[in-house]
């Protein structure tokens, strides 16, 4: 009894003594402080290109080294990691002291980060990137709360529905003119499921908190919002919020359009899609990217239009972007946006360097990102899309038409947790033939309210 | 084999003499490799497991973003992971899995380790059969099953329409989801517990079998009268473990249905996952982890004294 209890008190001494040891390390970590502003600064940076991406990674050492030629003082050293940023892991490496001082972000992120104060202010540096006044507003507004900046864009688009050109033709529809409402979008899905077992017309998510993700954009193309203006309430129990939930409903049952294979999430459709036997999905430009790079699609098999009948409404946006580590030193900051400037936006330098990604041979002509609107930056990026272009354009034409008379709108505050309670709906409506959608409805609603009110 | 049983011949009271401060010098010398694999383990299981424990209950209490120190705010999470409307239904959802684990999970095995005890060919071939599950990757083996479970094209519900018996949605029904993560489950760990059964039947003497055979008791007989007596120490062994491991549950929900269909499979696991790495609150999974482990505390106990009881026999 005594030796068991010694050796409880043993582990009680380790264990306080470990999380002594854990409080008292973090002095370590605090920022450097002055230091002169020409003097040698190392940035660490988040997304360099894995080498499994061989055209890229390439295209990034030779970025680096011409921006270090011209910034002599400035070290910048990449981070490889795919896919760039890992929720599970993001987190620890803030706890660990390993966040790079140039971290990779996805909008549905940053809230979050900027409200747990996981994200350097860097109001006071961000003047000195001339590209920032030429920056899409609501771009820009992503990355700010209030009048204080947290970080720089990358990429960004909105969302849009995807669909098979290929399957279009086969079932007798015209790719050139996809469909413009969902009456349209029911009629192409039940033509293309009719192709044949295995077959689906129109693909959802419903699971993982994709459904969720989803269903916001689907509302927002209808002109419904997720939350209240003050972002206090949940606003989504609304006609629209209804008609989103209806028309998957019809298309599972009436229709039988959907698939029977539900609970889908992120990866499935893509899978789907790149197997080519998905007829249409919501998703934005970047959806033809990754289908073609990694789900063995085809980008001539593939074109985007707008969400049905959101002309003149929302559309949910996308994209990502760069943050900085809260410790990061003001130098490091400094450092940090000529970095950003010179690589996510300039264009013909970067990931706007488009005759050398067609000398690659790595896609050019897709219409993301776009991050500068109709300025002057914006115009020049999009005619050197139009020179150095190597996918079809047209196939995304649709879609380009479209976004001047959408207006791009934000994940609703608490996006992770609005979609997971969002899931519930989203999977009864296409698991369970007899759904309650008001009812659905009124209970994520009053759970949302809930989270909403949530002080964390 | 403790330390107190190494410790022993050096008597507190005694004043330290030459003899036997030299005795202790042996005594450690003899024990020192011992000792150097003693420090590895200690070491691993401070860094890797009592750490991260401590860690938690810390984080449980504090809201915590990793930048700067934490802020204490007492039982704050706790009353918001149980505010949650998921929580009930992840709770009821964990219990029930634990329960129909129970039934299947710890069944199965066994009867699968009296019969293949009871073989008389191709035991070694069954038993590497048996086996075989375990050695996959957990992740490929979920996978496998969301296959399996596809309710178009998918393996179980052709093998249904082969008998003319319509199909099932498995997972895409509440009905069903549950129960087909814990068939995936089962199927998944069936090896281990088999084995591991085995081997208890294979170190019950043979005579008891016989003076049964020659009482004229049948198979049932015979396992009923001297296979679960004489297993009963490792059957109730192997149900705690199965109840530890079993309200574990996460990488099941996480793989093939996400928690849904409405919520129908969100475990406890699996809502501290979603906490932590999905609403950034680590301070709500924390609470989540703290209470779950309080429970599997209670299971580890009774694990522990039954155990000990075992070693004792």
């Amino acid at each position: 009894m005594t030796t068991t209890r010694r050796g409880l008190s043993l582990l009680l001494v380790a264990g306080l003594g470990l999380v002594a040891a854990s409080c008292g390390s973090d002095d370590g970590n605090k920022p450097a402080a002055g230091g002169a502003s020409d003097g040698p600064v190392t940035i660490t940076v988040g997304c360099e290109p894995p080498k499994s991406n061989p055209k890229e990674r390439e295209a990034w050492e030779a970025d680096v080294a011409t921006f270090q030629k011209a910034h002599p003082n400035i070290t910048v050293q990449g981070k490889d990691a795919f896919p760039c940023i890992n929720p599970d892991t993001f987190q620890a490496k803030l706890a660990g002291g390993t966040q790079e001082d140039l971290f990779y972000v996805y909008y549905t992120d940053v809230r979050k980060i900027i409200e747990k104060k996981q994200a350097a202010d860097i109001s006071q540096y961000v003047g000195t990137v001339g590209a920032v006044k030429d920056l899409r507003p609501d771009v820009m507004g992503v990355f700010k709360d209030g009048d204080k900046t947290y970080g720089l864009p990358r990429n960004n688009y909105n969302m849009g529905l995807v669909y098979n050109r290929k399957l279009f033709t086969q079932a007798g529809l015209d790719p050139a003119n996809p469909p413009k409402t969902w009456e349209e979008v029911r009629d192409a899905a039940k033509k293309i499921a009719a192709l044949g077992p295995g077959y689906v017309g129109y693909g959802e998510y419903s699971a993982g908190n994709t459904g969720g993700w989803h269903f916001a954009a689907e509302l927002y193309a209808r002109g419904g919002s997720m939350v209240s203006d003050d972002g206090k309430t949940a606003a989504f129990n609304s006609d629209e919020g209804k008609a989103v939930l209806e028309n998957l409903k019809k298309m599972r049952w009436d229709d039988n359009s959907m698939g029977t294979k539900q609970l889908l999430q992120w990866e499935d459709l893509m899978r789907m899609m790149g197997g080519g036997k998905l007829g249409m999905m919501v998703g934005a430009p970047d959806v033809v990217q990754s289908v073609n790079n990694d789900f063995k699609g085809k980008f001539d098999d593939y074109g985007v239009t707008a969400v049905p009948e959101s002309d003149g409404k929302s559309s949910l946006s996308g994209g990502d972007g760069y943050m900085f580590n809260p410790k990061a030193s003001p130098e490091k900051i400094k450092a940090g946006l000529q970095w950003l400037e010179f690589h996510e936006l300039t264009p013909g330098k970067g990931q706007f360097d488009y005759a050398r990604s067609k000398e690659q041979g790595r896609p050019v002509g897709l219409p993301i990102p776009d991050l500068y609107g109709t300025s002057a930056p914006g115009n020049e990026i999009t005619a050197l899309r139009k020179q150095y272009a190597t996918v079809p354009v047209d196939n995304f034409a649709p879609y380009v038409a479209a976004q001047g008379n959408i207006t791009n709108k934000l994940e609703p505050p608490k996006a992770q947790e609005l979609y997971a309670v969002l899931d519930v709906a989203m999977s009864a409506v296409l698991t369970r033939k007899d759904a309650d959608i008001n009812k659905f409805l009124s209970d994520a609603e009053g759970k949302a309210n809930k989270i909403l009110a949530k002080n964390t | 084999m403790g330390w107190g049983s190494e410790s022993r011949p050096v008597e507190w009271h005694e004043p330290p003499t030459p003899d036997g401060a030299g005795a202790l010098r042996r005594a450690f010398g003899r024990n020192l490799t011992a000792y150097g694999f003693l420090c590895a383990a200690l070491i691993c299981f401070a860094l890797f497991s009592w750490y991260p424990m401590v860690r938690e209950v810390v984080l449980s209490f504090q809201q915590n973003n990793f930048v700067d120190p934490g802020v204490w705010v007492g039982f704050d999470n706790f009353r918001t992971v149980i505010a949650d409307p998921a929580f009930r239904s992840a709770w009821l959802n964990t219990a029930a899995f634990s329960g129909l684990a129970l039934v299947i999970g710890y069944a199965v095995p066994f009867v699968l380790a009296v019969v293949l005890n009871e073989l008389k060919h191709a035991k070694a071939y069954l038993r590497f059969v048996v086996y075989l599950p375990v050695m996959l990757p957990p992740a490929v083996a979920v996978l496998l099953f969301k296959w399996f479970y596809d309710p178009g094209a998918g393996l179980f519900n052709q093998a249904l329409d082969v008998v003319h018996i319509p199909p099932l949605s498995w997972l895409d029904s509440t009905s069903t989801a549950l129960i087909s993560l814990v068939i995936v489950s089962t199927w998944m760990n069936l090896g281990t517990g088999t084995l591991i059964y085995l081997a208890a039947l294979q170190s019950i003497p043979g005579d008891l079998y016989e003076s049964a055979e020659l009482d004229g008791a049948g198979l049932f007989r015979r396992v009923w009268h001297v296979t679960i007596p004489q297993t009963k120490l490792i059957l109730l062994v192997m149900l705690l473990l199965q109840i530890v491991a079993t309200m574990q549950v996460f990488i099941e929900p996480y793989l093939l249905t996400g928690g849904g269909p409405e919520n129908a499979t969100v475990t406890v696991a699996y809502l501290m996952y979603q906490y932590a790495f999905n609403f950034g609150d680590f301070g709500g999974g924390s609470a989540l982890g703290l209470m779950l482990m309080i429970v599997l505390l209670v299971f580890s106990t009774v694990y522990l004294r039954v155990s000990r009881e075992e070693d004792a026999r």
